[in-house]
């Protein structure tokens, strides 16, 4: 097994590389065991925190089990309506990763396409797009955000907007962040179809759409795919503070970010651990994927190799 | 340099009509102004009275010019939540936005460049490898969360420093400014941290980065042959060649500070603009986002453009692509 993990990575640079760096190692590590807890919440969690009949106002704000006054059942305490706050982080992780990865694949969906159109027609296509890029970049990405929520509040009519908020969110964090996407595979798509390949396929006759997906996105998925992890983080950090500013997700569904806000009401009092836990589930997600991204820029720059 | 000059103007100009017009729809689309205006009993004749007045049924070009029109002078309408007019608002909450970035800033460069400039220079030290660590975790730690944390270890646990509010201010015409009072400053130093930590990573890591490059070139090499004590080389020789990058990165980061105020000011329910533009996200109150989104596109594009001619006035190789007609970037 390790022998042909060794033989591979002698072939494979990008398994070399990866194989070489411990700090990526334990940074992917860390990353699948967030990605593997939310994903699995529904059966690691030791109670569901979607479930009112199991909760009790009577354990809310029960500390974590090393403290006074603990109970056994709840590792890391209560919050202040009795949920257990280790379920219900991982079921937040879950919520903010999905939030996350969907409004990230919808800003790489939409920020590629367009960025290939962009860059391979060029022409006035690529003069509006660039210059509502440009518009948008002038913005930051939380702003952006922050309005296209308060546009979906003030369209949707009241009673829809909690069921709609998920949707809404995503929207409103994917269409912030499609803009790195679209201009780095501009840039790249423009390199490419000046190549011989391209012109070749050209000649062939081939369908433009055909060129685009089959013979350019895969020659550029390198900056793609680091744009894609770092901007996931970014999606992550963007939801939790949406939603810690309390226009992100409903309240019945806590996220990370909800947890941390009902946290901080109760810092004050002394009840540290329903602000500390989720706050530090946050972080160490969010980094260990920043330091994958930063681990993927390295391994697919040309430059630094 | 007219010309470039000249075309950067009409670019912000081409923003500032795109925004406005983004504004003047989210006005007139967004929920119905005059069912905002009136109360539910108001008979269908009285609102359609109204709507005539206000002019809601002249043709959108109409509408969306003396839309621009009153923006420019400064006519900014009525909030629909408190019924005050919105440039009274904003104008009340400025000062506190404005005094709380105009310190983020100042903590982020005073720190950020010289941290920078030690990594560059002392690079493979534990030092530096131990501030280079601690940026990967200033820019992976949200705002919010800082936040949290600093109220939580001085705020709670040692109780030194005042946790939300802008304490007491002193009233200098329109503005307040909580620069003047013992109380305010301490309620301003948490808040100013909170913002400037992110702004200093970015900081510290340009100017590492841009350090790094410049003490890799012929001239450092050259300069260090013949001998120049080590301050001067770095500083006068090294450093200055890194401004135009550094620049750069101060006019952008001054609108990230304005846009990441929102949220800090959330954290400390500081009463700057921010925590106004949430609540008439909050309420959907229209007039005030609106004018509020006008107001940060318009600083955003006063900045930008401010840092442009900066480039000519720092960097001469600017200067010299320009007048032979390159496009700059």
């Amino acid at each position: 097994m390790i022998a042909a993990i060794k033989r591979f990575s002698r072939e494979n640079e990008f398994a070399y590389l990866f194989l070489n760096n411990r700090v990526a190692q334990i940074a992917a590590f860390i990353a699948l065991l967030c990605v593997g807890g939310a994903a699995l919440s529904q059966w690691i969690a030791p109670f569901n925190p979607y479930d009112i009949a199991s909760i009790d106002l009577m354990d809310s704000l029960v500390p974590p089990v090393w403290s006074d006054g603990s109970d056994a059942r709840f590792l890391i305490g209560t919050d202040d309506q009795g949920r257990d706050l280790l379920s219900a982080i991982l079921y937040g992780t879950r919520l903010s990763l999905f939030v996350g990865l969907l409004s990230i694949t919808f800003a790489s969906v939409l920020g590629v396409s367009v960025g290939l159109m962009a860059g391979y027609f060029g022409g006035r296509f690529d003069a509006i797009v660039m210059r509502i890029a440009d518009v948008q970049l002038s913005l930051p990405a939380i702003l952006t955000a922050l309005l296209i929520d308060g546009i979906a509040r003030g369209i949707l009519p009241q009673g829809q907007h909690e069921s709609l908020m998920i949707i809404v969110l995503t929207i409103a964090i994917g269409l912030s962040l499609w803009v790195n996407f679209a201009r780095t595979v501009r840039a790249s798509t423009f390199v490419e179809r000046n190549k011989e390949y391209v012109q070749a396929s050209e000649i062939m006759g081939m369908h433009p759409l055909r060129i685009m997906l089959v013979q350019i996105l895969p020659n550029i998925m390198g900056p793609i795919l680091v744009i894609l992890t770092v901007d996931l983080a970014v999606a992550v950090l963007l939801e939790a503070t949406l939603s810690f500013l309390g226009v992100g997700v409903p309240p019945n569904q806590p996220s990370l970010g909800t947890l941390i806000r009902i946290g901080t009401q109760y810092m004050f009092s002394g009840e540290w651990w329903i602000v500390i836990f989720p706050s530090m589930m946050l972080i160490v997600m969010v980094v260990s994927i920043n330091v994958l991204g930063d681990f993927l820029r390295d391994a697919f720059n040309p430059r630094l190799r | 340099m007219l010309g470039f000059i000249l075309r950067r103007l009409l670019q912000s100009i081409f923003v500032m009509l795109a925004v406005s017009l983004i504004a003047f729809s989210l006005f007139r689309f967004v929920g119905d102004p005059v069912a905002q205006m009136v109360g539910q009993e108001t008979s269908i004749e009285a609102q359609e009275n109204i709507r005539e007045r206000l002019g809601l049924n002249d043709s959108m070009i109409t509408q969306y010019s003396r839309f621009v029109s009153n923006l420019s002078q400064g006519e900014f309408g009525f909030s629909y939540r408190t019924r005050q007019p919105v440039s009274e608002m904003i104008l009340s909450r400025m000062p506190a936005t404005l005094e709380l970035g105009f310190v983020s800033l100042i903590i982020s460069l005073l720190v950020g460049i010289p941290a920078g400039i030690y990594t560059a220079i002392k690079r493979g030290g534990v030092i530096a490898n131990a501030l280079l660590i601690s940026t990967l975790v200033g820019i992976s730690v949200p705002t919010f969360v800082i936040g949290i944390f600093l109220i939580y270890i001085f705020g709670v646990e040692l109780g030194w420093l005042p946790t939300f509010g802008r304490g007491s201010t002193v009233q200098i015409g329109w503005w307040s400014t909580s620069f003047l009072t013992w109380e305010g400053l301490k309620s301003l130093l948490l808040p100013a941290i909170t913002l400037g930590v992110y702004q200093l990573t970015l900081t510290m890591r340009l100017v590492r980065a841009e350090m790094q490059d410049v003490l890799k070139t012929d001239y450092i090499k050259f300069a260090t042959a013949r001998g120049i004590n080590y301050r001067s080389l770095y500083l006068n020789h090294a450093f200055r060649n890194t401004m135009v990058p550094v620049v750069t990165i101060i006019g952008l980061q001054l609108g990230g500070i304005i846009a990441f105020s929102i949220v800090t000011e959330s954290v400390f329910q500081w009463p700057g603009m921010g925590l106004l533009f949430l609540d008439s996200i909050r309420y959907v109150d229209i007039p005030v986002m609106s004018v509020y989104l006008v107001l940060i596109a318009l600083m955003f594009v006063a900045i930008n453009l401010l840092v442009d001619i900066l480039y000519f006035v720092i960097d001469p190789r600017v200067r010299i692509r320009s007048s032979k007609g390159e496009v700059v970037q």
